[in-house]
């Protein structure tokens, strides 16, 4: 496993931005570009979550006996 | 039977002929007799052929049980335990002892696989397997979700029911196994380690339908066990239906009653996460509106102080007609006192003035040509000069005809 997942950088980036722009005696510069940057990561956290395809595979190996996954039929 | 002949001439045996003899009569007598006693010295030595002795209140039995048919044993024996062992009595010929050769075991009261359940739980509780502090935490939005279960049985579609119909977007693999028979445990612990290997699914399914405890062996043994302890993927077990526990159960990360309660976990998760993501939008947007208030108000209270010249102003316009007012009202005092005593003392004054002593009858004389000069002696008159009489109500010009000076009269120099 160990992948990089984008999404949680920017829940986590999200919540810092919440967190931090919730705090008092922010200059409001600051809290404008944290607010950017919370929108921005929101989004992405969205277009994330709608981008995922629906698929259903198997996995199976090749040939070479390399793991790979190819669609899966179960109507039957 | 086959016993050598006892009258006499004595035949000699040798020892090894006896214990042959004893040994066939033994065997072919005992061949298949089941026994019941306790266990005692149990030994297990690397060849894997467990040696024990059966013993009850009275007697004991030396009793060996080898690799070819202890193998199907499903639990391991324990000094004290009451079981129940098929076989056929032998003789040790090397040392003369009886000897119990068991083919099977059972345990008193207690399936073998329950008893199998119970010792592999309880050893690899032991170990630690099971501890909290190994379990991981679910994802929070797993996209690639990892199924490991039969193609043919009812977990699959139950699973993909779930997550197809709750929510769009999700990538399912799944890694056909067998879920029960002599393949399955070895099936089910391989595909754990390939989605390892493989490093896609971000969290993982295992399961099967329920069933007895002889179907479910695969989820109770310790290959599976241990290759879901090694998963490096979250994995949510989901085997049987509620009441049943198996090993796996105790080392997934996650336990779920049923295989579509595994995927409701993973739904769940995902919508958590969705409405997580819809409270930081909403927090973060009215915290921003909170800030953008803050200033305003702030803005508003500034300018309301920037204002404030024009009101010291005002205070000090005020300031100064108070004191204007205040000023006129002194001088107004002021001015009706000395008026009052202006009026005072020129009625004071008017006592003094001639014109009072006029109006008591007297007259001022001034010479015509000397209008400005009274005349306050009779030296300063001539007959016939004019002269000016001046009355209190008037005057009137009147011509000198005598003067008398009076004798006594002290002659003044004007």
């Amino acid at each position: 496993m160990a992948k990089t997942i984008p999404f949680e950088e920017s829940l986590t980036n999200l919540e810092e931005c919440v967190k931090r722009l919730e705090q008092d005696d922010l200059p409001i510069d600051e809290a404008f570009k944290l607010f950017e940057t919370g929108v921005k990561n929101a989004q992405r956290c969205q277009k994330s979550l709608q981008n995922i395809e629906t698929k259903v595979e198997r996995l199976t190996h090749d040939q070479h006996n390399n793991l790979i996954t190819q669609p899966l039929d179960l109507t039957d | 039977m086959n016993l050598p002949n006892t009258i006499s001439p004595p035949t000699i045996l040798t020892i090894s002929a006896l214990t042959d003899l004893i040994k066939d009569t033994l065997e072919d007598n005992f061949a298949q007799v089941w026994v019941r006693g306790e266990i005692s010295n149990l030994s297990v030595p690397a060849s894997g052929h467990w040696y024990f002795t059966l013993k009850d209140s009275r007697s004991q039995l030396r009793c060996a049980m080898f690799r070819t048919h202890n193998r199907r044993i499903p639990f391991r024996p324990k000094n004290g335990q009451q079981v129940i062992c098929q076989g056929r009595v032998s003789l040790y010929a090397q040392r003369g002892d009886v000897q119990f050769i068991g083919d099977s075991m059972e345990v008193e009261g207690v399936g073998g696989l329950q008893l199998a359940y119970e010792q592999l739980k309880q050893s690899l509780e032991l170990e630690g397997l099971f501890e909290q502090q190994h379990k991981q935490t679910l994802p929070s939005h797993p996209r690639t979700i990892g199924v490991i279960t039969s193609a043919t049985g009812a977990a699959i579609h139950d699973i993909l029911n779930v997550l197809t119909r709750r929510f769009a977007g999700t990538h399912i693999i799944l890694r056909p196994v067998m879920v029960q028979g002599e393949q399955a445990a070895s099936e089910v612990a391989n595909a754990i380690d390939e989605f390892n290997s493989h490093q896609q699914a971000e969290v993982l399914i295992v399961g099967r339908g329920g069933g007895s405890i002889e179907d479910l062996q695969a989820f109770n043994t310790e290959i599976v066990a241990r290759a879901i302890y090694a998963s490096q993927i979250p994995l949510i077990s989901a085997v049987g239906h509620e009441t049943d526990y198996t090993i796996a159960d105790f080392v997934a990360d996650q336990r779920a009653p049923t295989p579509s309660a595994a995927a409701e976990l993973v739904v769940k998760n995902r919508l958590e996460l969705e409405q997580h993501l819809d409270q930081l939008s909403l927090r973060l947007q009215s915290s921003m509106l909170n800030r953008l208030q803050q200033i305003k108000d702030k803005q508003h209270n500034l300018s309301e102080r920037l204002r404030s010249p024009a009101q010291l102003l005002k205070i000090k316009q005020q300031r100064f007609s108070a004191l204007r007012q205040q000023l006129l009202v002194a001088f107004e005092r002021h001015y009706t006192q000395r008026r009052q005593q202006l009026l005072h003392l020129s009625a004071q004054l008017d006592l003094l003035s001639p014109l009072h002593t006029l109006e008591r009858g007297f007259a001022t004389i001034s010479l015509t040509s000397q209008p400005k000069k009274m005349v306050r002696t009779t030296h300063q008159l001539r007959q016939g000069d004019s002269i000016n009489l001046r009355l209190h109500d008037g005057r009137a010009v009147a011509t000198i005809t005598q003067v008398t000076i009076s004798e006594e009269q002290t002659v003044k120099q004007p």
